[in-house]
């Protein structure tokens, strides 16, 4: 992982001392409201429906075993014992007390962790695959460039205020779990015909009212340029976004006002003035983030083990576990294991402080003090040993951790929805929970197979809705509370938009709905489809036609 | 009181009169400033009968108005003026950094407008070098928030090195 030097801690406590000051301004009348605003919301701190909001970055997804427990001293000490797990790799407290968030932040800066920019119009936490660094099917470790685009953006003075946010996504595997197209950036590593590194950038995409797929501006750009073409993109945004209408403010709208290829011609003529600049990046500087984050000392293993075969034959449920929620591993003898924060009846992405601890433990006994934060919500520890599986299961089994359930229907991705945001217009954990206790049934979720059902309590689509096979969206219909279905949608590779099937339907019908859907898709698929190659085939009327079928 | 202070956040004497959006020559001929600070339409009509006048000029701009079209005027100019219609919108930023940056201007850059205490650390950084200050905000405030930060990675035009070519 990344280690802070003095200069990144200075910054820190920089930016800890100015915070505290601009609260203090606050609460003495000095500072407005409306100035104080921005100030807070870069510091990650919303005003919510019941209490203050602090969403703290957990960068690229990294978390050590220290920092995890630090959170949880956190959400026990100044919250409420619990934090939630965001779509965009952070955490979010929900009841913190605004006089007590300067104290909060410093006890993060101990841990080298902070809440900055992870709201307002600024750049925000870069975010990028799970399993970088331990993927067998890897082009190049993600991690070091994350890093160097964290610095470039923490404090960016020119990129401040800009329309709107912005989010940028790095991924160097062949499968992207990153959502990397959805992104104000999205950022590809390539290699090309030399075996050079280099970023395929696509920009423009993103979800929220506009959902729509990033597009490619440049097919190779060579490592060394990283940084200058950024700037060249946000300062082009920066000044000719909109900025009359909060709706039309996102990048992917200038973008398709201006079309691709004129956007893509004046980042080129604004990269002329800085590329091969003192912007350009060094050998050096890449070697440096690079050492951080090397390889564990890794075991000589075999990946065999035979009581691991003893168990899997003895023990259904363990079997389960090990096929839905351990990966291969880049090592052999080791294992990539997904904590599933899914469990039926728990809030999705939800942790109290006692689980945080026990997880940390966890990952100091068994995967070297390091775990990594998902976009679908769910922890990971990278670095299991296959001998060590059976003991980790067995743990997690006790703190009901083991839910066997990544990837399947009850891996829901959802936003914490009308209970907790202000800005929703319906709940989404209900509906979340209705959904899986419809489905609690391993055997039939197993069926199902690989599917995502995302959820989103309003149209700023926290929940990825668009993205989900299947996407449901909260919706005010003169003041009730409706959600609106999706079908078709995809954040891999092969990203899609989901398409609207329909009239929206009432909260109590949302598990007939899902169910008649999936009646569908398994009457229909062929061989071993997943949920979106039958769909890809079929298309949506059949859904429609049985979904909205009068009854006899 | 108006306030206006430089980088170090030392106050400095404002002798710039500041003429309004609207201005047009016979404000300018009017006026009995010698240095008059024009909006950047009046100063691209009336160019040659505003240098006519003698004065010395300063062009100011709002948010949406880019400053291309006064490259070729860049040494006839001791001051330019970014306005700040709101804190928020921060065209300005960028547009200080084309400015010395790409247009090599480098005369005096002026943050005008929505001016606050919290924004001038930034402001600094992007290359604005004097910052006509709110009312409401103390002078002993906005000298200590020049100095929010004691270092930072990126290029800028206030420092063009980036921290990763100057880490100990």
């Amino acid at each position: 992982m990344y280690r802070y030097d003095q200069y990144d801690r200075q910054m820190l406590q920089d930016r800890i001392a100015q915070f505290r000051d601009q609260t203090r301004r606050f609460l003495a009348g000095e500072l407005e409201n409306a100035q104080f605003l921005p100030l807070r919301l870069q510091n990650g701190l919303y005003v919510q429906r019941l209490a203050p909001m602090l969403r703290v970055a957990i960068p690229y997804g990294c978390l050590s075993s220290v920092q995890l427990r630090k959170l949880a001293h956190i959400a026990r000490h100044y919250d409420k014992g619990y934090a939630h797990f965001s779509t965009r790799q952070n955490i979010q407290f929900n009841w913190p007390k605004l006089p007590e968030v300067p104290d909060i932040l410093a006890e993060l800066a101990e841990v080298e962790m902070h809440a900055i920019q992870t709201s307002g119009n600024c750049i925000r936490n870069t975010t990028t695959d799970q399993f970088a660094g331990v993927s067998p099917h890897e082009i190049e470790d993600s991690r070091p460039w994350c890093e160097i685009i964290r610095q470039w953006s923490t404090f960016h003075p020119e990129f401040a205020h800009l329309p709107r946010k912005f989010k940028i996504a790095v991924c160097g595997t062949e499968t992207d779990q990153a959502a990397t197209q959805v992104h104000d950036i999205g950022l590809y590593i390539v290699r090309n015909f030399t075996g050079d590194v280099g970023f395929q950038v696509l920009v423009g995409g993103g979800l929220g009212r506009t959902p729509v797929i990033g597009q490619v501006i440049n097919e190779f750009l060579p490592w060394q340029h990283l940084l200058s073409y950024l700037d060249a993109i946000l300062r082009i945004y920066n000044q000719e976004g909109r900025r009359d209408n909060k709706y039309k403010a996102r990048i992917k709208i200038l973008v398709k006002e201006l079309g691709v290829d004129v956007f893509r011609n004046k980042v080129e003529a604004e990269w002329q003035y800085t590329k091969d600049g003192p912007n350009t990046l060094t050998e050096n500087e890449f070697k440096r983030c690079k050492a951080f984050f090397t390889d564990p000392v890794y075991d000589t293993l075999v990946n065999d083990d035979a009581a691991v075969s003893a168990k899997l034959n003895s023990d259904i449920r363990f079997n389960n576990w090990m096929e839905r929620n351990v990966r291969d591993h880049k090592q052999i003898g080791y294992r990539i294991v997904t904590l599933c924060l899914k469990a039926t009846g728990a809030a999705p992405g939800d942790l109290d402080a006692e689980q945080m601890e026990f997880v940390a433990d966890l990952a100091d006994r068994y995967s070297f003090g390091e775990l990594r934060v998902t976009h679908e919500q769910n922890l990971v520890l990278t670095d299991v040993k296959l001998l060590d599986l059976p003991a980790l299961y067995d743990a997690l089994q006790r703190e009901h951790l083991a839910t066997p359930y990544t990837g399947l229907l009850s891996d829901m991705i959802s936003c914490p929805g009308g209970d907790f945001c202000s800005l929703a217009n319906a709940k989404s954990i209900p509906i979340a929970e209705a959904i899986q206790r419809r489905f609690d049934n391993f055997e039939l979720q197993q069926q199902i197979g690989e599917i995502t059902l995302n959820i989103s309590g309003c149209m700023n689509a926290c929940g990825h809705h668009h993205v989900g096979n299947i996407g449901v969206l909260g919706v005010d219909k003169k003041g009730e509370e409706f959600y609106q279905v999706t079908l078709g949608g995809s954040s891999d590779r092969q990203a899609a938009l989901g398409k609207v099937i329909g009239p929206s339907f009432a909260q109590e019908e949302m598990p007939d709905v899902v169910d008649k859907v999936l009646q569908v898709y398994l009457a229909r698929r062929q061989n071993n489809e997943r949920f979106i190659d039958t769909y890809n085939r079929i298309g949506i009327e059949p859904f429609q036609e049985h979904v909205y079928a009068k009854a006899d | 009181m108006p306030k206006l202070i430089d980088t170090l956040g030392n106050l400095v004497d404002n002798a710039w009169l500041q003429l309004p959006k609207d201005a047009t020559l016979d404000h300018v001929v009017q006026s009995s400033s010698k240095l008059v600070l024009v909006p950047c339409k009046l100063w691209l009509a009336e160019k040659a009968s505003l240098l006519a006048t003698g004065k010395t000029f300063g062009v100011w701009f709002d948010s949406d108005e880019p400053v291309g079209p006064i490259n070729a005027d860049l040494a006839l100019l001791p001051l330019l003026a970014l306005n700040f219609p709101t804190f928020m919108d921060g065209r300005s930023y960028s547009k200080a950094c084309v400015l010395r940056q790409q247009m090599k201007y480098e005369g005096e850059i002026r943050a005008i407008g929505d001016v606050l205490r919290d924004q001038l650390f930034y402001l600094k950084r992007c290359g604005f070098s004097s910052f006509d200050l709110k009312d409401s905000v103390k002078l002993e405030d906005a000298q200590k928030a020049l100095k929010d930060f004691t270092t930072n990675y990126q290029a800028t035009v206030e420092e063009p090195v980036p921290l990763y070519r100057r880490r100990a």
